[in-house]
């Protein structure tokens, strides 16, 4: 059967993919991305500017927190037995030499804050890379290779969902002994499991299209498809969910040192501090309870309006920026 | 669009089991259900028969047509074939190895061989990942090139398929539907496989995008003697690639038979339904011409209907037609390349709309639960026989 002739358009059309596109009448017409148009729509949002400012101003105080240390020449650690403390071995409260006054021991208080934000962001950064590691690769085995993979880790994940977090990790972490990096271990690995369940439903109604069965009729193997062709489409909500988990992960590590079972001491931790302070607030000693629970609400409430902000800006419905 | 031989004039070997070295892909009997609803313990789950008993004979390097309504089981058939399903009874033979069973990990090195061009231009590329490395992906995954060489052969491959080399770091969506195509043409391009299985591939498209991507298909076809499996619900394209098409209806094929033989003679009564259903673009001709329109909508292929399946909305059925389940078989003296599935073929120059069924609507209703409109109720037409209408989302 012969062809009809049936081409002068199609010619045409090559001949204009060859040379380029149209030439543009003025300005250019850009097919913008879903990253840079969320982009766009967070640099408008001046909440999430103020928002992301101090979370750059807390990180550039605990990166600096030994320069300052230096500046006031206080450590971190260093009791002052005879300005830091007042005649009955209390607290002293802000002055010219201690600008947040002083702790139960002596110690700067505007120095180990700093310090205590180092304690938060590493535990904050590190258990939520922990938490973002382990639910990609539950969500997406979950997801994609359904079955019984899929109802074996449903199950586990209800299990530890069932039970509440912060109760097992104080019982893993008295009985095994606090320290750091179990802090880290915990917070990650028991904050997984909502990280775990979005990918799981983002992957579930994402593998049914077109463009996975192309891949699986190329022959790509299961862990190409996913992290090869899924991840990339899961990854605007692994990103919101983990700007969010984040904050949680610096309150789950507060409440624990709080309980006692959390950063050992003597390192700087805010939870500890203000578990030590309530024991000295009624005493009138308020600054001691005061700046490290200020601190703790600072932090969170930078990264929780970060993380919304990020929400809005993938948000498809959002808008703003079509005007 | 034809490279090989013509089909019409290759007697159709289905009695030999072994394959002509002409056969290059030969499906008996294949059967795919699919369960619906949750599993429940004694209880017989219900199932969609969404193919039921299809067999045919692609030849190398000719364009097999498949058409059929919406849901008729064309796009499983194509998957089933691709070994993307698992296939509950029956056989596929390529290229002289029975792929049936074999596992994903067998299957893989096969899908070098056969590819698939899908319906949907947006759906069926990543919108995460970049033009070059959607087309560099057949070489990724098989290890046939990488880097510059990698590189080197997608831009080729854009250029053959008509795109610009130079829009290697695009996106899918800086692309026009037409040129989205091209890059699910130049993917399955790759390997230069032997089978290439079209799943609607034009159906989305601008009727003038259309004919770029038909005559796209056929020059590759011409160049690099691939065979074709072009599913369409579009009767005019499928005339107009095909050396052979096969009709579809409710998972099962009611005729196959040489392009312009199917359009000049058809012998069942669906056939005949679809055709008359094919615009006519001149307006004087069109009115003078009876449209047959079916009664009735498609029934449920949870529970099809006893005998032939068309029965209920067949304007020849008869008692035979309930009772029996016609076998696919040349008919009225046809050659064996033109078997048609019905009792009571149409003869040539018969006209449907002169008929009534010699069963009643009630017996028919009784046969087919709730499928069927009762008589002088609104008559529906033909979904999807109407060209350039757009199918919905597939399930």
């Amino acid at each position: 059967m012969s062809m009809p002739e049936i081409r002068s358009g199609e010619e045409a059309d090559a001949a204009l993919l060859l040379t380029g596109e149209a030439a543009p009448a003025g300005k250019k017409i850009e097919g913008r991305s879903p990253w840079r148009l969320a982009y766009e729509r967070l640099r408008s949002d001046r909440a999430a500017k103020i928002a992301f400012g101090t979370i750059v101003v807390i990180v550039l105080l605990a990166i600096l927190a030994p320069v300052f240390a230096a500046l006031v020449g206080h450590g971190p650690n260093q009791q002052f037995i005879d300005i830091g403390e007042n005649a009955n071995g209390g607290p002293v409260a802000p002055n010219g030499t201690f600008l947040l006054g002083t702790d139960n021991n002596g110690r700067d208080l505007f120095v180990r804050i700093l310090y205590g934000a180092r304690i938060s962001l590493t535990v904050g950064v590190l258990a939520t890379a922990i938490s973002v590691a382990l639910g990609v690769v539950f969500g997406l085995t979950a997801g994609y290779l359904g079955g019984f993979v899929d109802t074996f880790i449903a199950r586990v994940i209800d299990v530890m969902l069932s039970i509440p977090a912060l109760v097992i990790a104080v019982s893993i972490a008295f009985i095994s002994g606090p320290s750091l990096g179990l802090v880290i271990v915990l917070v990650g690995v028991l904050s997984f499991t909502y990280l775990a369940r979005i990918v799981r439903g983002q992957v579930i109604s994402i593998k049914g299209k077109e463009y996975i069965e192309a891949a699986r009729a190329l022959g790509a193997r299961p862990w190409r498809i996913m992290f090869i062709d899924l991840l990339p489409n899961v990854m605007a909500q692994i990103i919101v969910y983990a700007t969010l988990l984040i904050p949680a992960a610096i309150v789950f590590e507060a409440s624990l040192s709080f309980l006692g079972v959390g950063v050992p001491p003597p390192t700087a931790d805010w939870g500890e501090m203000i578990s030590t302070s309530a024991g000295y607030y009624q005493y009138g000693y308020w600054w001691f309870l005061f700046f490290p629970s200020l601190a703790l609400l600072i932090t969170t409430l930078a990264f929780n309006i970060f993380g919304d902000s990020v929400r809005d800006a993938f948000d498809p419905r959002g808008g703003g920026l079509f005007v | 669009m034809t490279s090989g031989p013509v089909s019409g004039t290759n007697p159709v070997p289905d009695a030999a089991p072994a394959d002509g070295d002409d056969v290059l892909l030969r499906v008996e009997n294949l059967v795919k259900y699919f369960p619906i609803g949750s599993a429940r313990p004694f209880q017989k789950r219900e199932q969609v028969h969404a193919v039921d008993g299809v067999s045919l004979t692609v030849r190398r390097g000719q364009t097999f047509g498949i058409v059929g309504e919406t849901g008729c089981g064309k796009s499983t058939l194509a998957r089933c074939i691709a070994r993307l399903y698992d296939i509950t009874a029956g056989q596929v033979v390529f290229d002289g190895q029975d792929i049936t069973k074999i596992s994903q990990r067998r299957m893989r090195p096969l899908r070098t061989e056969i590819q698939m061009i899908f319906q949907d231009p947006i759906g069926s590329l990543n919108p995460r990942r970049r033009v070059g490395s959607i087309i560099g992906d057949p070489f990724a995954i098989h290890g046939l090139a990488s880097g510059a060489d990698r590189k080197r052969r997608v831009q080729e491959l854009m250029e053959r398929v008509g795109l610009n080399p130079e829009h290697f770091n695009r996106f899918p969506a800086e692309f026009s539907g037409g040129q989205r195509q091209r890059i699910g043409v130049a993917r399955a391009l790759a390997f230069k496989p032997k089978l290439i299985i079209c799943d609607e591939p034009v159906s989305a498209l601008d009727v003038s995008i259309q004919a770029q991507v038909i005559n796209l298909l056929a020059d590759l076809q011409a160049e690099f003697g691939l065979t074709y499996i072009f599913i369409a619900h579009d009767l005019s394209v499928v005339r107009h690639v095909s050396n052979s098409v096969a009709v579809m209806y409710l998972g099962k094929i009611t005729e196959i038979a040489p392009a312009d033989e199917l359009f000049t003679r058809p012998r069942h009564p669906y056939t005949g339904a679809l055709l008359s259903a094919v615009p006519i673009p001149n307006p004087d001709e069109s009115d003078q011409r009876k449209q047959i329109i079916l009664a009735g909508d498609v029934p449920s292929p949870i529970a099809p209907p006893s005998g032939c399946r068309f029965h209920p909305r067949c304007p020849k059925a008869a008692p035979v037609c309930v009772a029996e389940d016609p076998p696919l078989e040349p008919r009225l003296g046809d050659g064996p390349e033109h078997p048609a599935a019905c009792h009571l073929p149409m003869a040539e120059g018969e006209n449907l709309a002169d008929f009534r069924p010699s069963i009643s609507a009630k017996e028919r209703i009784v046969e087919v639960e709730g499928s069927l409109l009762p008589e002088g109720a609104e008559p529906a037409d033909i979904a999807g026989a109407l060209p350039g209408r757009r199918e919905g989302s597939k399930p």
